[in-house]
């Protein structure tokens, strides 16, 4: 399998040549970074190369990574249903630098690249209609990105005396506690006062 | 007489329409009675599972999973846990796994006995729901003795499952499987061999393999296009691999074949379920049902009152929760809906970094629209159900 995988590196990384800037196999599952200006014509080569024939559209999700320059990933998992085979194809991207989309080559694209506006305000050129699609009519703000809390900004409640639905900025009667259960003995990267002294 | 003005016509179907299966708002734009153009507003039951997730442990985003497609919560949970324990790469005892592969067939009964007969009160009959959803209490029966709960059951834990089996349940199914037999034969001549339910199904939402490809189309949906795409085949995972059973294919791609597919599978479902309990009772199919490393899967309540060493493990557990090594992963499996995928990753503390949930029926209610085209306004409530959507994992 991983042999496999290994072989259909090699030939992406060849046939697309510098739009492939990092190529890795993990847990057999073979990821791809691809230059953002070139993510239509490597997923033109992804679905029509017969080695490849990646035709099966799975999905298309965002990420968010605040401490790097490009924050956001577009995580592209495609599958080739001839070949059994899964691939994903990763594109950086920052708040304001669209994305190409790939809804002309599947329409499934569409909704996915929705979302991912939607949670994340990843932009897609080329889109039709880039609208909000799980959010609130008229939500604000992009939920999934990390400095989104957790508990948003507003609540709604059905207010008797004006007759409708009222928008109110959120009131929570307990702080929301998040704990760092991280222990300092693991899983940290400073040294404690006193550490450096059992090395020498 | 000049010529009529005629314009098109926008309805609202929806969000509260006993045929839209949950809370979606359609806008419909039809042409007299030939819709034009569908516009499904999805969201109304959006909680952000994906957020909420990023918050919690491991072990506890888990039950978040039962929430999604909660007619079949436990393959959504199965997902999950094969993303956590490749990640950790921890390898799960055999009969849990083999726990697993027979509930999850279980949720594959549950799910298609609500499809098939809730598309026939769709096109008009009232009885078959009501047969179905008899089979369905047995069935979240079995769930509630093995579990606790009868649908969020929250049993399939990274490492195994959370507790074994009563010993007189595996008998308790077995018996179920034959009756069940002969329900879905009577099912059979009720609901997919009536003249009706084939007027209103045969030849509507007509679907080429080409289209379910690129639309992203799964399970029955890809199968009733006429090719043998079944991930329980083609990639297996679990134990699916020793079962022995078939994948029922249909010719035509319309809502007719889908529903005859799914009645098929839950035959195959019972098949596989025999085999599972058969296994169960074998010698090999003995031993723990969670992995014995005190690291991931908690203690035994006995082991945790007499030693002191199950006892940190427990509390670490239930605090902080495990720590997952740094990577992705995208583990699919076939729920009864399609492929339900989780695309896990963990930057190695004891939360998930990010976890997307890659739902069969958002990408199959995105397709309402050019299914629907050309069709009439009363097809379209049988195209919905035709394609099997659950509002929890669509909106997730």
């Amino acid at each position: 399998m991983s042999a496999d995988l290994q072989a259909l590196s090699d030939h992406i990384a060849s046939s697309l040549g510098e739009a492939v800037e990092d190529r890795a196999i993990a847990f057999d599952e073979l990821t791809i970074v691809v230059r953002r200006e070139d993510i239509v014509r490597a997923a033109t080569f992804l679905r029509d190369d017969p080695l490849c024939r990646f035709v099966c559209f799975i999905d298309i999700c965002g990420a968010d990574y605040p401490a790097r320059e490009k924050r956001f990933d577009v995580v592209y998992h495609l599958l080739a249903p001839h070949h059994n085979q899964r691939i994903r194809v990763k594109v950086e991207t920052d708040e304001v630098t669209p994305v190409p989309s790939l809804i002309g080559l599947w329409p499934a694209a569409n909704w996915f690249e929705r979302e991912a506006y939607d949670l994340y305000g990843i932009l897609f050129s080329g889109h039709p209609d880039l609208r909000r699609m799980l959010t609130d009519y008229g939500f604000e703000g992009h939920p999934l990105r990390k400095d989104f809390p957790l508990t948003g900004y507003v609540e709604v409640r059905y207010d008797d005396g004006q007759g409708r639905v009222v928008y109110e900025p959120v009131k929570l009667n307990q702080e929301f506690r998040n704990f760092d259960f991280l222990s300092p003995w693991e899983g940290t990267d400073y040294v404690l006062p006193g550490d450096e002294k059992a090395k020498t | 007489m000049g010529e009529h003005n005629i314009r098109n016509f926008t309805i609202n179907f929806g969000p509260q329409h006993p045929a839209a299966h949950g809370v979606l708002r359609l806008v419909l734009e039809l042409d007299g009675e030939v819709v034009e153009r569908v516009d499904p507003h999805i969201g109304l039951l959006h909680r952000g599972t994906e957020k909420l997730i990023e918050y919690k442990t491991y072990v506890q985003a888990n039950p978040y999973f039962d929430r999604l497609d909660y007619v079949a919560p436990m393959n959504q949970e199965h997902a999950f846990c094969m993303a956590v324990e490749k990640l950790l790469g921890i390898e799960v005892p055999r009969r849990a796994e083999l726990i697993r592969v027979l509930y999850s067939e279980i949720g594959r009964l549950l799910s298609h006995l609500l499809n098939v007969t809730t598309q026939a009160m769709d096109v008009g009959a009232l009885t078959p729901p009501l047969w179905g959803f008899e089979e369905r209490e047995k069935l979240m029966i079995f769930y509630e003795r093995a579990s606790g709960a009868r649908m969020h059951a929250n049993y399939i834990r990274p490492g195994g499952v959370s507790m074994d089996l009563p010993p007189d349940l595996i008998d308790d199914i077995e018996a179920f499987c034959d009756p069940f037999m002969q329900v879905l034969d009577d099912l059979d001549t009720l609901v997919i061999g009536n003249r009706i339910f084939k007027q209103r199904n045969v030849d509507i939402g007509v679907l080429t393999l080409d289209d379910c490809w690129k639309w992203g189309f799964s399970g029955a949906i890809v199968r009733s296009c006429g090719v043998a795409w079944d991930l329980r085949k083609s990639q297996p995972y679990s134990l699916y691999e020793e079962m022995d059973f078939d994948i029922p294919v249909g010719l035509n791609g319309d809502n007719y074949d889908r529903q005859v597919i799914r009645m098929e599978e839950m035959r195959q479902s019972v098949r596989i379920m025999r085999q599972c309990l058969d296994k169960l009772r074998a010698p090999d199919g003995q031993g723990p049902v969670s992995t014995l490393d005190g690291k991931v899967a908690p203690p035994s309540r006995k082991d945790m009152k007499r030693s002191m060493e199950a006892l940190i493990h427990h509390f670490k557990l239930y605090t902080e929760g495990f720590h997952v090594p740094a990577g992705e992963v995208y583990v699919p499996v076939e729920a009864p809906k399609g492929e339900f995928g989780v695309y896990l990753v963990s930057d190695g503390t004891n939360k998930p970094y990010r976890c997307k949930i890659r739902a069969p029926g958002f990408a199959h209610l995105q397709g309402m629209d050019f299914m629907c085209r050309g069709h009439m306004l009363a097809d379209v409530a049988g195209i919905l159900g035709s394609i099997d959507i659950v509002f929890g994992e669509v909106d997730r």
